[in-house]
């Protein structure tokens, strides 16, 4: 179905399935250890030989010879696939460097080699035998040094490389007060649970391979072309993962090699990236400095806001957005940014959670937090104050739906922000300086097309088939309520296949674009089965309804099973957008406040609270939708805290790569977490009317706790993230 | 990992004979540290002596009225001792402020002294590191040095000890027993037992080749109010950039040691002269001559900072 024009009252609406806080179906799979995931494919593909991955050990250079003999003759080994020997492959245009390297060295732990043997234990040992001889060459490591360097990009994660609007050098030069600040956001490792992993088994000249992937159809044409064969020679299946938060939305040496292997062995290879190697061999948040001037009047009102940033990768690769929320987020007549790339030789920098608006909201929504300041303006009224009702860019687009000044109000209301001293450091509990801040949250909605299938058996029993993706969201459930609510059936009619490329191909998860496009073309699909339904009764499908397992039109009423036969109904549709979001700015908005308590001796930091108040639209499952959020605020307390990929500028590489050296939060570190939606629903992006809330939730959550920070010290931090060594030296001293 | 043997000891004189036939053997207990650096193959033993069922997992009253605890007490065990808990408070804080509750588990007494540093470089087989290859050089000097050493560091070395433990044992004057492979036993005192990097980081205690810890030993209690405060930058599961167990009287006299800032649990008996004054004029002699990097600088005034909050607490002004 085409979405062209706002959605009217459709069967979603009645809100029976929908909209409840529905427990995940695939609950209990999880929870008893039953869903396999994508290593644990033991009885589908039998009898695997195992796949060990060497990483280079320079970060640029080339390999001068690589000697295998050691390896090969070690215990259990069958193959061992390198450059030398894989043939020749191609390269994605999703890829910036190549998945299998050698003789050229790209980044540090780029794969060179894929030791394949009898045993996992046997693969690494071997593994250790391979003697290589690098030549390096010198490389670019050192994003602040080649900064200077940096170019108008040709790909950006979101957004153009130059934007202007009015006046800004002239209005912000006559602003009475102005900012002009530069914040810096470190690497980011996307630290999932579950490490890149595949099976590949080939069969003639078609490979299968059961992997950890967000993005079905887009990674199958990418291994096709890669590997140089079709598309339809490629199979992929994905059903469970355990999380990717952007690191598998792309085909990853893994993948590769478990082809190459298992094609070298003969037989099914299955390789997972070890914990150490992923966050140099696969994809990071890459860092970033950025420039953020405002001016504005006496009273308060944005005249000119302006945004920079650099970011680095390595050639080919793209720019970090991080400018593009403040194209959007206030008001402002003189308006400019502008996004610069560097030359780096770490590894590919990439998508991770919210793309360009984490980053941007990091240091925009602190130096919003500076400009009240100097305004002596409370924070939430500078925000509500300098809200736009359209596109600060071009007046004449509205926003679909807007509730920012809504969430702030809400927010600031629940959380008891009228009793907070405006004043900093000046609010103490014992040993604690306490303190609380606040930002802003916004995010796109992204529409995809999105494809699924939908059969209605003799048994009433609804089958959704699409290879859309549950990456830990809850995409099995919300695609069963859609189905549940289409239908007239109870959930547990409804059986949800993803995760297979056999299935219609959907939209992915990323972007948070998942829930809504997927639900999106459930329910494209369930309209024409409605239709196949009604057609066969003879019914006006138009005034057909679905309830109880039945359907009716006036007083005829037919059980779904009888109505499908025995051979059973079967329909297939796509959502397709027009331009809709084009016409109207489609967005997602929050508001975040978080209290924390900072240690008046060792400026140890820790969260005492937070609440985050969302508007996306309708929310198809609170539960969900709320469990998003939250892990979302969790990983924006990680960038405002404690994550950073520390970067060897000598020697070129990520230093802490594993969970012990990169910190993500743990329970101890946030005490209390709230979440509230905004009772609302966009009919502009879709027809579920709904918009994505998994991104949302990180976006302005590291400023909201760093601007906590400085009302609690009076210490303001702009080079992420905020760790005590950088209070220490401004704290009162209280030694004695 | 390289493929090694594998025998099981049944006494401490059976575990040491066979250390003593097998060059290259080493103990495992808990194996929560061992396992990982064979995996990497940063440590690399051909035969592996298991010491579990060694019957050193007591804790014993000794007649000079401290406690003798054996080497394979396992970490979750000597916390929750309630001797430990009500006598030498300190170590139980130690403790539970370390690792989790699955490690603290399996970990022992005398694997917690043996554990080695968690410096990055010493981790990555590819990378320069004078303790896991002597002469290949120290990549955290000039490199990423945040979590590293302060005080007692080498040209060769700025790596720290990781443990908590034993930075509460060396408050409390700890000693280690152990047996060496001939039979016979020694006991070091805890600021002996391990050492400086110097120009020999790959040495890290005192303890010969097949030398077997038995069991530690805490003197008679000495009573005053027990704290170990451990810094980090996540409330839970990292290790210290900076810990404090210290052990103060009511007239303000007391003994520190500081963790997360040496190649071994950090004290200086002199500087404790100082601890009426305050915690700036004990850490100005604790940390005196301290030599330290861009990235950690900041542990010296975070001790001391520490240290003022932990004399804070003993006072009961926090």
């Amino acid at each position: 179905m085409k979405f062209d024009v706002p959605a009217s009252t459709n069967p979603i609406d009645q809100l029976k399935v929908v909209g409840q806080p529905i427990d995940r179906i695939d609950g209990p799979r999880k929870t008893t250890g039953t869903a396999p995931y994508a290593y644990e494919w033991h009885d589908i593909a039998p009898n695997p030989a195992y796949g060990y991955v060497i990483g280079s050990a320079i970060a640029k250079g080339r390999i001068a010879s690589i000697d295998l003999t050691a390896a090969r003759s070690a215990p259990g080994v069958r193959v061992i696939v390198t450059a030398n020997n894989a043939g020749p492959l191609g390269r994605a245009e999703r890829n910036t460097a190549r998945l299998l390297g050698g003789p050229e060295i790209q980044h540090y732990h780029q794969a060179i080699a894929l030791v394949v043997a009898e045993t996992f234990e046997q693969a690494r040992a071997a593994a250790q035998l391979v003697r290589v001889d690098y030549v390096k060459a010198r490389g670019s490591f050192d994003l602040a040094a080649a900064k200077d360097s940096a170019t108008k990009p040709t790909g950006i994660t979101t957004g153009a490389a130059d934007t202007a609007v009015g006046d800004f050098a002239g209005a912000f030069a006559a602003a009475p007060v102005q900012l002009d600040a530069t914040y810096t956001t470190p690497d980011h490792s996307h630290s999932m649970m579950e490490p890149h992993a595949s099976i590949a088994a080939w069969s003639g000249g078609k490979v299968t391979v059961w992997t950890s992937t967000q993005m079905l159809d887009q990674s199958r044409g990418d291994l096709a072309q890669t590997l140089g064969i079709p598309k339809e020679n490629v199979r992929l299946i994905s059903p469970y993962i355990g999380g990717g938060f952007g690191s598998k939305l792309w085909v990853r040496s893994d993948t590769v090699l478990a082809a190459l292997g298992a094609r070298a062995a003969g037989r099914p290879v299955k390789v997972a990236l070890t914990r150490p190697l992923i966050p140099n061999n696969t994809t990071h948040r890459p860092a970033t400095i950025q420039r953020i001037r405002i001016g504005a009047t006496r009273d308060g009102d944005i005249t000119a806001i302006g945004h920079e940033c650099w970011s680095g990768n390595l050639p080919g690769g793209k720019a970090d957005g991080a400018v593009n929320p403040t194209r959007l987020l206030y008001a402002g007549a003189n308006r400019m940014t502008a996004t610069r790339l560097a030359v780096l030789d770490l590894a590919e920098g990439n998508s991770m959670r919210a793309p360009g608006e984490a980053t941007g909201l990091m240091a925009l929504e602190i130096a919003i937090d500076e400009m009240a300041g100097k305004l002596a303006m409370d924070p939430v009224a500078f925000r509500i104050r300098n809200d736009t009702q359209v596109d600060p860019e071009n007046p004449m687009r509205p926003f679909s739906r807007r509730a920012f000044v809504q969430c702030l109000r809400v927010g600031a209301d629940r959380f008891g922000w009228s009793r907070r001293n405006p004043r900093p450091a000046a609010t103490h509990e014992g040993r604690w300086l306490v303190g609380s801040g606040v930002a802003a949250a916004i995010r796109g909605n992204v529409v995809q097309k999105s494809a699924a299938r939908v059969r209605l058996d003799n048994r009433g029993v609804v089958t959704v088939e699409t290879d859309m993706t549950d990456i830990g969201t809850g995409s099995y459930t919300i695609i069963a309520q859609t189905a549940a609510e289409m239908m007239g059936v109870p959930l547990d009619k409804v059986l949800v296949r993803l995760g297979d490329t056999a299935f219609p191909a959907s939209c992915g998860s990323g972007g948070q674009f998942g829930a809504t496009n997927s639900t999106s073309g459930v329910f494209a699909a369930c309209l024409k089965l409605r239709e196949a339904v009604a057609r066969k009764l003879g019914f006006n499908a138009a005034d057909a309804v679905f309830a109880d397992g039945q359907v009716s039109s006036g007083a005829r009423s037919v059980p779904l099973s009888q109505a499908a036969g025995e051979s059973g109904l079967t329909a297939e549709d796509a959502i397709e957008y027009a331009n809709l979001d084009k016409t109207y700015a489609e967005t997602t908005f929050g508001a975040h406040f978080v209290e924390v308590g900072v240690d008046a001796l060792t400026a140890e930091i820790r969260v005492r609270r937070m609440l985050a108040v969302c508007a996306a639209g309708r929310i198809l499952n609170p539960k969900t939708a709320r469990s998003q959020v939250i892990g979302a605020m969790t990983m924006g307390v990680g960038g405002a805290l404690m994550e950073a990929l520390a970067v060897d500028k000598r020697l070129g590489f990520f230093v802490n790569h594993d969970l012990a050296g990169y910190e993500v939060p743990v329970h101890a570190d946030i005490q209390h977490q709230e979440v509230i939606f905004l009772d609302e629903t966009d009919p502009v992006a879709n027809p579920m009317k709904a918009k994505g809330v998994g991104e949302l939730g990180i976006c302005g959550v590291a400023a909201a706790v760093a601007n906590a920070i400085y009302h609690a010290t009076g210490v303001r931090v702009r080079d992420y993230p905020v760790t005590l060594d950088k209070l220490l030296a401004n704290m009162p001293d209280l030694t004695g | 990992m390289r493929s090694f043997t594998y025998e099981r000891a049944g006494s401490p004189a059976e575990a040491v004979a066979a250390a003593a036939r097998t060059p290259g053997a080493k103990f495992i207990a808990g194996g929560t540290n061992l396992l990982d650096l064979m995996k990497n193959e940063i440590e690399t033993p051909m035969h592996l002596i298991d010491v579990n069922g060694l019957a050193l997992d007591k804790i014993e009253a000794t007649p000079e009225g401290g406690l003798r605890i054996g080497a394979l007490v396992r970490n979750t065990d000597l916390a929750a001792d309630p001797r430990v808990r009500r006598d030498y408070g300190v170590l139980s804080r130690a403790l539970l402020a370390g690792a989790s509750g699955q490690l603290r588990n399996a970990a022992t007494t005398g694997g917690n002294l043996m554990q080695r540093t968690r410096c990055p470089y010493f981790y990555d087989t590819n990378q320069p590191c004078n303790k896991r290859v002597p002469g290949s050089g120290c990549g955290a000097i000039g490199g990423f040095s945040r979590g590293h050493a302060v005080i007692g560091v080498s040209d060769a070395c700025i790596a720290t000890h990781p443990s908590d433990m034993a930075v509460a044992m060396r408050a409390l004057d700890a000693t280690v027993e152990t047996m060496r492979p001939d039979g016979s036993t020694r006991t070091i005192p805890i600021a002996q037992f391990h050492r400086l990097p110097g120009d020999t980081p790959q040495v890290e205690t005192v303890l010969a080749a097949g030398e077997l810890i038995t069991a530690v030993t805490l003197p008679k209690p000495v009573g005053g109010t027990h704290i170990y405060r451990k810094v980090r930058d996540r409330a839970s599961y990292a290790f210290a950039l900076v810990s404090v167990a210290a052990i103060v009287q009511r007239d303000g006299t007391g003994r520190v040691a500081l963790g997360g800032v040496a190649h071994k649990p950090w004290r200086v008996e002199a500087a404790e002269n100082q601890m009426p004054r305050g915690a700036k004029a004990v850490t100005a002699q604790l940390l005196m001559g301290a030599r330290t990097t861009p990235e950690n600088a900041f542990k010296v005034p975070l001790a001391e900072r520490t240290l003022a909050a932990v004399l804070a607490e003993a006072k009961g002004d926090a």
